[in-house]
């Protein structure tokens, strides 16, 4: 148990500290990369909180693709990030004040922590009762039955995100040599090659 | 596990078909010749989108939820789709035009609108709050892209980046919104939450659940322009391509007015006192910044934009009277106004937006409102319409703008929300100015070059249809107001 | 709860070892080697020249469009994993709405290679 709450305070420290460092980092490279960090170790929450698939989520999609986009991203734009930052202290007080405030609507939220009296039947635990399935078992068993509306709505949402990326930023290049291999396969020695009986010694 | 029975797909079936439609317009796109594929896909989703009009009137049978209760069809639903879908398919029929001109006609652009209809419909048959940011983020995802569609301009570009990430931020909202009511109730259905909130106003809510609403109603007021999160409205509203922009104008914010309304009067309907003073606010904001900062615009579709948040204000009005605690009949007549106004800010803007669309110099189109000068005198039939809509969205008496402010101002008395009328009214006089000015430019100012000739079947038409409907509704309200009453005993029973 | 737990205790340790090892190493050279730092040792090094531009340069917008139709199935392939774990108990509607999904992806998947998205030339 010891070990579980030491290792909770590892993590969300560690969170919390990459989450400052992605909006401190002078360099915008590595600011993502300590996005990348905070992704890892909200991965490592998620594990100590029995949220197995999450964690996995996390790692596979956001470390794997989301984290690389960005980079990309960051590549892409060359801007000068220092720049941008000119106008940060010009912001503080009011960004400060702003962030105060949410800070202590949250306070309020907290301090006033009741629940429904009816809202614990209704509470889903990350691993069912009993635990004879595990976390992705559990999850695999009503997302494609129970939940097979939000799962297929997930797919068109999926679809217009392939649409709306080669709208936006696919152009046809052209003076571009494609292989087309249908065309090569149709091509018939008769329509190319021409056969010329040539006599000997006189030439053509 | 307990086997699940297969859901009842018949509900579902408009949207089953319009999702399918979609990809098989998508493939017909892909796989035609280039040079056919933008028209042939843009009239084939005009019939689509008519056709689900249909489908959807057919389903309709009392009020029934499938998928395990997440999604609701009831006459409710049937009415905002209906208009959702008329108005989707008003944009595309308009939109050939403008696209072939600036030369983005390319057949992914009836697709998106298509699937923006499917996330509409989407939402306004969520019954559960996932289903509705499932819908909402389908709708805006395939706006985004279509609001940069004219990707070679900046300005649409920059339309596209600001509506991207505001809306990502509203999104945000609405998400943390939906957390903060589910880890206070423990449900995401509206039927439990319904169940679960009966009769709570008296000992309390949790405030977890307030501040849940606050942030749900911060996330729905971005989706329907409202003031104070109106700040993307008017730079997304030029920037766009202006077939784009009618859409926005009227579509996506029906669907998040239906949404709004569900929710609201739904699972959150006994817990008014908490969420009317804030619409009240939203309504009264929306109502005087779309009748101030509207008077110096010199663009149209930026006055257009200030115009829209006004209008949304209006209707909000019917959503505060929804929000009378107590008597169902106050609310219901709240909930009526409000769609009988939406129809008939519908039909306006579609209008006026077509007017807009045929604003062309030497294959060019313009903005200015200047640009209008003198069209009293060059294209008579034009002003005449473009004037008609303008009388009417300023609330001229025998109009049918006139009669859609009455409404909400009447639901708006019988909720004994006086002042609230008040200023509706003071607000709609002063928004009368610009509507106006519009008019005195067209017939009283010095003529410029004439518009571009000739208007084509489809502008006519959808400008025959609209100027008969704002002109005549005062004749013939009957079917109309039955619909929109079918409606609402439908939401509250 | 603490079974599930004490599956991951190895990657913990795993964890503890790799920190403690990289901290003992870098200190362990900043201690024992003598730290002379210049302006010359310090300078990026590119094949001995002193560098020319900077490191970042812009990046093509296509390998935008390739690491965002990545991410769209990579998420596809995620949600592959619950079901696949679970066929045994959902039955044949939790295998025709797996394929009714994919469909979908694949609808989006011929768009674009009709488009010619994924060519690169």
């Amino acid at each position: 148990m010891i070990v579980q709450a030491l290792a909770f305070y590892l993590f969300a420290i560690m969170t919390v500290a990459a989450a400052v460092m992605v909006v401190s980092a002078r360099n915008p490279v590595h600011s993502v990369l300590f996005l990348i960090l905070a992704f890892f170790n909200s991965a490592a929450l998620f594990v100590l909180l029995g949220a197995e698939f999450l964690a996995m989520i996390l790692v596979v999609v956001y470390v794997g693709a989301v984290a690389v986009l960005f980079m990309f991203v960051v590549m892409m734009l060359d801007i000068s990030f220092a720049e941008l930052r000119e106008g940060f202290l010009q912001y503080l007080p009011l960004g400060g004040i702003i962030g105060l405030i949410l800070l202590l609507e949250l306070a309020i939220v907290l301090g006033g922590f009741v629940f429904s009296p009816e809202a614990s039947e209704h509470f889903a635990a990350p691993i069912p009762k009993g635990g004879a399935v595990s976390n992705t078992e559990a999850l695999g068993e009503i997302i494609y039955t129970n939940y097979v509306y939000f799962f297929e709505a997930a797919g068109m949402i999926l679809l217009v995100a392939m649409i709306g990326a080669i709208v936006l930023t696919h152009r046809t290049r052209s003076g571009v040599h494609k292989q087309r291999i249908s065309d090569q396969i149709n091509r018939r020695p008769e329509d190319t090659v021409e056969v010329k009986d040539v006599p000997t010694g006189s030439g053509i | 596990m307990t086997q699940l029975a297969f859901p009842d797909l018949t509900l579902a079936l408009p949207e089953i078909f319009l999702a399918a439609a979609a990809m098989v317009l998508l493939m017909l796109g892909v796989f035609s010749r280039e040079s056919a594929a933008a028209r042939t896909v843009s009239y084939a989703s005009i019939l689509v989108l008519l056709f689900t009009i249909v489908m959807v009137g057919l389903v309709t049978d009392g009020r029934a939820v499938t998928f395990g209760g997440t999604f609701i069809v009831d006459t409710f639903a049937v009415y905002m789709k209906a208009l959702v879908l008329l108005s989707a398919a008003a944009a595309i029929l308009m939109s050939r035009e403008y696209l072939e001109t600036n030369k983005i006609f390319r057949f992914e652009f009836p697709v998106l609108v298509v699937l923006a209809a499917l996330g509409m419909l989407m939402m306004i048959s969520a019954n559960d709050l996932i289903a509705l940011y499932l819908g909402i983020e389908l709708q805006s995802l395939s706006l985004y892209v279509i609001a940069s569609f004219q990707r070679d301009s900046s300005r649409s570009a920059e339309a596209g980046l600001k509506y991207f990430v505001l809306g990502a931020l509203a999104s945000g909202l609405l998400l943390y919104g939906m957390s903060l009511v589910y880890g206070f109730s423990g449900s995401t259905g509206f039927d439990a939450l319904a169940k679960l909130f009966h009769g709570d106003a008296e000992h309390g809510v949790p405030l977890g659940v307030t501040i849940g609403i606050v942030f749900i109603i911060a996330g729905l007021a971005f989706k329907v322009s409202a003031v104070p999160f109106h700040m993307w409205t008017p730079d997304v509203y030029e920037g766009a391509p202006t077939p784009v922009t009618a859409l926005f104008a009227v579509a996506p914010k029906i669907a998040a007015m239906a949404l709004f309304i569900r929710i609201m009067v739904g699972p959150f309907g006994d817990l008014s006192d908490q969420w009317q003073q804030v619409i009240i606010f939203i309504s009264v904001a929306s109502m005087l910044l779309g009748a101030f900062a509207a008077i110096n615009q010199t663009n149209i579709k930026r006055l257009m934009a200030y115009s829209s948040i006004g209008n949304m204000g209006y209707a909000l009005i019917g959503l505060a009277a929804a929000g009378h605690s107590g008597d169902a009949e106050i609310s219901a007549s709240g909930v009526e106004g409000m769609l009988v106004y939406l129809a008939i800010y519908m039909f306006m803007n579609i209008g006026t937006f077509a007017c807009i669309l045929l604003m062309r110099r030497q294959g060019r189109h313009v903005e200015d409102i200047s640009a209008l000068a003198g069209l009293g005198k060059s294209n008579p039939a034009l002003a005449l319409a473009l004037g008609i809509f303008m009388f009417s969205m300023a609330g001229i008496p025998p109009l049918a703008g006139f009669l859609g402010k009455l409404y909400v101002f009447q639901a708006a008395i019988r909720a004994e929300l006086f002042t609230l009328a008040i200023i509706g009214v003071l607000a709609s006089v002063v928004a009368a100015f610009y509507y106006l000015r519009i008019v005195k430019i067209m017939y009283f100012d010095a003529p410029e070059e004439e518009f571009d000739g000739p208007v084509s079947f489809e502008m006519k038409s959808i400008l025959v249809v609209s100027s008969i409907f704002i002109l005549f509704f005062i004749l013939l309200p009957v079917p109309l107001l039955d619909s929109a009453a079918a409606a609402t005993a439908s939401l509250f029973n | 709860m603490n079974d599930l737990l004490l599956q991951y205790l190895p990657i913990l340790i795993f964890l503890g070892i790799a920190i403690g090892l990289a901290a003992v190493i870098l200190i362990a050279s900043l201690v024992i080697v003598n730290q002379h730092p210049d302006a010359e040792k310090l300078d990026a090094y590119e094949c001995g020249f002193p560098a020319f531009e900077d490191a970042r340069i812009k990046f093509d917008v296509r390998f935008y469009l390739v690491a965002i139709l990545f991410i769209i199935f990579d998420l596809e392939v995620a949600f592959l994993f619950p079901w696949a774990v679970s066929l045994g108990t959902i039955g044949l509607f939790g295998f025709w709405s797996m394929v009714l999904f994919l469909g979908i992806l694949t609808i989006g998947f011929i768009y674009e290679w009709k488009k010619g998205a994924l060519e690169w030339e």
